[in-house]
């Protein structure tokens, strides 16, 4: 006699120890098996885009840090560099020299979080995720340094940073870049050799690089599907293009590839930071030409950036005034999510979350 | 039938109560005995089983303290941070801060739960976990009862918290939870054969069920002996407590609490406290049966050379929670089937075949069984590895490319987009 058996559907958040953030999934399952999957989200939509019309340029920095909160040194930079190019402002070097510490930073901190919390939701009893804190722990202190604040930095302004690095900041720089390789070593012998790992990610959720371009996802999860797409490479912002830097790429678009692309993109972000300490100059943070109250003239500027998670990017509207007419975030965390039915289905309960967990979204940016 | 007078925990309460005039009791007990007037020997026996439970039921949950404090110490240690440290010397009174806000908490039963059901599940929950303690020997003449079918005893109420956990499961009436129901009912189930089977090489050598005669017959401890024996029984035993990496039934991440989701207070605290119970009780079973129980050497006491290995094994465990990812169901399953099994069945035609050529080993002769056991063990561990374990380079598996050099000319073309 066959048995019954019918569909089981569970809402899966927004209260989930796993959902990072206030996400909700509406799960079809049979059996373990996932079935269909609805993404819901705007839980945590505060209305950024529409509170940036109401604000001066400046004032709008601090939407950008909470917009993506684990990464905001990245979104400041996004958002200045659409700024700087809608007014025309020539950034002072050593600005942008400290913006580019900054941001690559951010970068690894970003990657930090995005790791641990992958590896959380694999089912580790907090270590990895503790080790990365750890040093995330330091980054955090340097950027306390830079600006006075952790999360919220609001670091950047357009034409530079609003102040230099203090004297205690650079040894304190040194110290993180000459202790991180090992640390990065420390999590690869944990981790990346470790066969449970392999078990639970090798060929799960791949996604040929394909439908990923015509999602238009891009970041880490686009170069682990061997994709050499990377815009601080591609269309240089900065002084990218006066630093070298290699662009880990993985083939195997798996859950376990776009965890070592990451990896790989930490020890590239250091070598980074290294060639920044080397060619930073002294002088001023911005220039003194740059008005207290910027007013670009009418017109629009695009900007992409490489943010941890992908492009970011900010499409700002100028009617002349002091505020922007119309600000729109390409962020990349939403458009990230929108594989997440196809790469889910067919999947085990359990590869759910280290799915969702691999793709590093952040729900600060998915919602606005 | 084993002599009760064995066990000089139950000479000593039974001598004091009763006035006896066994030849056995003379001499033993406290204010030289007999605080019972004669004829009320059946009243002794019974105050000495009241006694002794009771000692044995505080000394089990002082237990699970002590090994919450020292997990959750351990597990600081191991994640580079301190652990609990504030209340008490070392963070010690922790726990009980902690069971004292369990107890105080609000009892939530969901409106769509079986009341009786949710009630009896983490009873039921408890009773396996406490039993255990009854059969195993905590040191030289140190348990509370000695049968000739301990290690039966142990394997057949070990598979009853199948029970607690499916009873929560309908109980609560949650999804999660019978999620969590399902898996751990296949996945115990499954472990259940090569736990038992693993033990099948152990009774080979000592010739009883007994877990004191398994103690008495290891001149050298069993776990040197069978190898194979010894590491399937630690990782099933290890899947029969959903321990990390097996931990489906309650994997945080994915079902929340698993069938624990719509407990709370001391409902939930009577299913932690099983499941630390469970815990210790199985470490004493892995102690008793393969380290070599209570043998030691003078002049620490055995019944702290018993602790000591306990506390060796719940480390093992410990050290695993903090390192190892969980495996997913249909992994476990296949691990268990598909090595295991055959490992345990190896192991047992080794050990069969040993027991031909020596019959009754003396400890020289146990000695090369060891080693040829050993020998097995390691090979068998390693083509097994090489078919089963995942064909894994880190660096090859992602196909990570970490060479690719920037230039702004030679950037390599993008693949064109989709034709829509």
């Amino acid at each position: 006699m066959p048995l019954k058996t019918e569909p089981i559907t569970i809402n899966v958040g927004p209260q989930h120890p796993s959902t990072h953030g206030v996400f909700r999934m509406r799960v079809t399952f049979d059996g373990e098996e996932v079935i269909d999957v609805e993404p819901i989200f705007g839980y945590l939509h505060r209305g950024s885009e529409k509170l940036a019309e109401s604000r001066t340029y400046t004032q709008i920095v601090t939407l950008t840090d909470r917009m993506d909160y684990v990464a905001s040194m990245t979104s400041n930079l996004s958002f200045i560099l659409s700024v700087e190019k809608l007014s025309g402002i020539d950034p002072s070097p050593r600005g942008v020299w400290l913006r580019m510490i900054a941001a690559e930073l951010q970068r690894i901190a970003s990657h930090l979080v995005a790791t641990g919390f992958f590896l959380q939701d694999l089912g580790t009893l907090g270590t990895p995720l503790i080790y990365m804190m750890r040093e995330r722990e330091t980054i955090l202190e340097l950027f306390e340094r830079l600006c006075g604040a952790r999360i919220t930095n609001s670091y950047m302004r357009p034409g530079g940073v609003f102040m230099d690095a203090p004297d205690d900041f650079w040894p304190a720089l040194d110290r993180f870049l000459a202790d991180m390789p090992h640390r990065i070593d420390e999590y690869e012998d944990l981790i990346s050799g470790n066969e449970i790992v392999a078990v639970r990610c090798d060929g799960v959720a791949v996604v040929d690089s394909q439908t990923l371009i015509d999602a238009s996802i891009t970041g880490p999860m686009l170069r682990a599907s061997g994709i050499d797409w990377d815009l601080r490479n591609r269309q240089p912002y900065e002084y990218y293009d006066r630093v070298k830097f290699n662009r880990p790429l993985a083939t195997a678009s798996d859950n376990y590839a776009r965890y070592i692309v990451r990896i790989h993109e930490m020890r590239e972000s250091l070598g980074i930071i290294r060639q920044c300490l080397e060619q930073i100059e002294p002088g001023p943070v911005r220039p003194e030409s740059v008005p207290f109250l910027i007013r670009p003239p009418a017109g629009d500027s695009y900007v992409g950036t490489e943010s941890p998670k992908g492009e970011l990017g900010f499409y700002l509207v100028s009617d002349g005034g002091v505020a922007p007419y119309r600000c729109k975030v390409r962020a990349p965390s939403l458009i990230n999510l929108t594989l997440l039915r196809e790469m889910l289905i067919g999947d085990k309960l359990a590869d759910l979350f280290v799915t969702f967990g691999s793709i590093d979204i952040n729900m600060g940016e998915v919602d606005r | 039938m084993p002599d009760p007078f064995d066990s000089i925990l139950y000479k000593y309460v039974y001598c004091t109560l009763s006035s006896t005039d066994d030849v056995a009791c003379v001499g033993s007990g406290l204010f030289g005995g007999g605080l019972l007037p004669g004829g009320l020997e059946w009243l002794a026996y019974v105050l000495t089983a009241v006694t002794i439970v009771a000692v044995l039921i505080n000394a089990i949950l002082g237990g699970v303290l002590m090994m919450i404090w020292g997990e959750r110490r351990l597990l600081g240690r191991f994640q580079g941070r301190t652990g609990p440290n504030r209340w008490g010397p070392f963070g010690l009174l922790t726990p009980i801060a902690d069971a004292v806000k369990t107890m105080f908490k609000e009892d939530v039963m969901p409106t769509v739960s079986d009341r009786l059901v949710f009630t009896a599940a983490p009873i039921l929950m408890l009773f396996p976990a406490l039993l255990i303690y009854a059969v195993l020997p905590f040191g030289a003449g140190t348990w509370l009862a000695d049968i000739n079918v301990a290690l039966l005893f142990i394997i057949a109420i070990g598979g009853a918290n199948v029970l607690a956990i499916v009873a929560a499961a309908l109980g609560s009436g949650n999804r999660y939870a019978m999620f969590s129901a399902m898996r751990s009912v296949a996945m115990l189930i499954s472990y259940e054969i090569p736990l038992v089977i693993s033990l099948i090489g152990v009774l080979m050598l000592s010739g009883s069920l007994s877990l004191v005669a398994i103690v008495n017959a290891q001149t050298l401890p069993f776990f040197i002996v069978q190898p194979l024996g010894f590491f399937v029984f630690l990782v099933a035993s290890m899947a029969e407590l959903n321990r990390t990496p097996f931990d489906v039934a309650e994997a945080e991440s994915e079902i929340v609490a698993g069938y624990m989701t719509d407990y709370s207070s001391m409902k939930f605290g009577l299913f932690f406290l099983s499941e630390f119970a469970a815990t210790i009780a199985t470490s004493g079973v892995i102690t008793a049966v393969f380290l070599g129980g209570w043998h030691g050497f003078d002049p620490i006491p055995s019944q702290l050379w018993f602790i000591g290995k306990m506390v060796a094994v719940l480390a093992v465990i410990v050290w695993v929670r903090a390192s190892w990812p969980r495996l997913r169901i249909d992994q476990i399953m296949n691990f268990a089937w598909k090595a295991l099994f055959e490992l345990t069945l190896i192991n047992l035609i080794v050990s069969g075949i040993l027991l031909l050529i020596w019959p009754s080993p003396s400890t020289t002769e146990l000695w090369y069984m060891a080693g040829i056991n050993w020998g097995v063990f390691l090979a068998s561990i390693y083509i097994f590895g090489k078919v089963l374990g995942p064909k894994h380079d880190p660096v090859k598996a992602g196909n990570i490319q970490p060479d690719v050099t920037l230039s702004d000319s030679d950037a390599p073309a993008l693949p064109t987009g989709g034709g829509d």
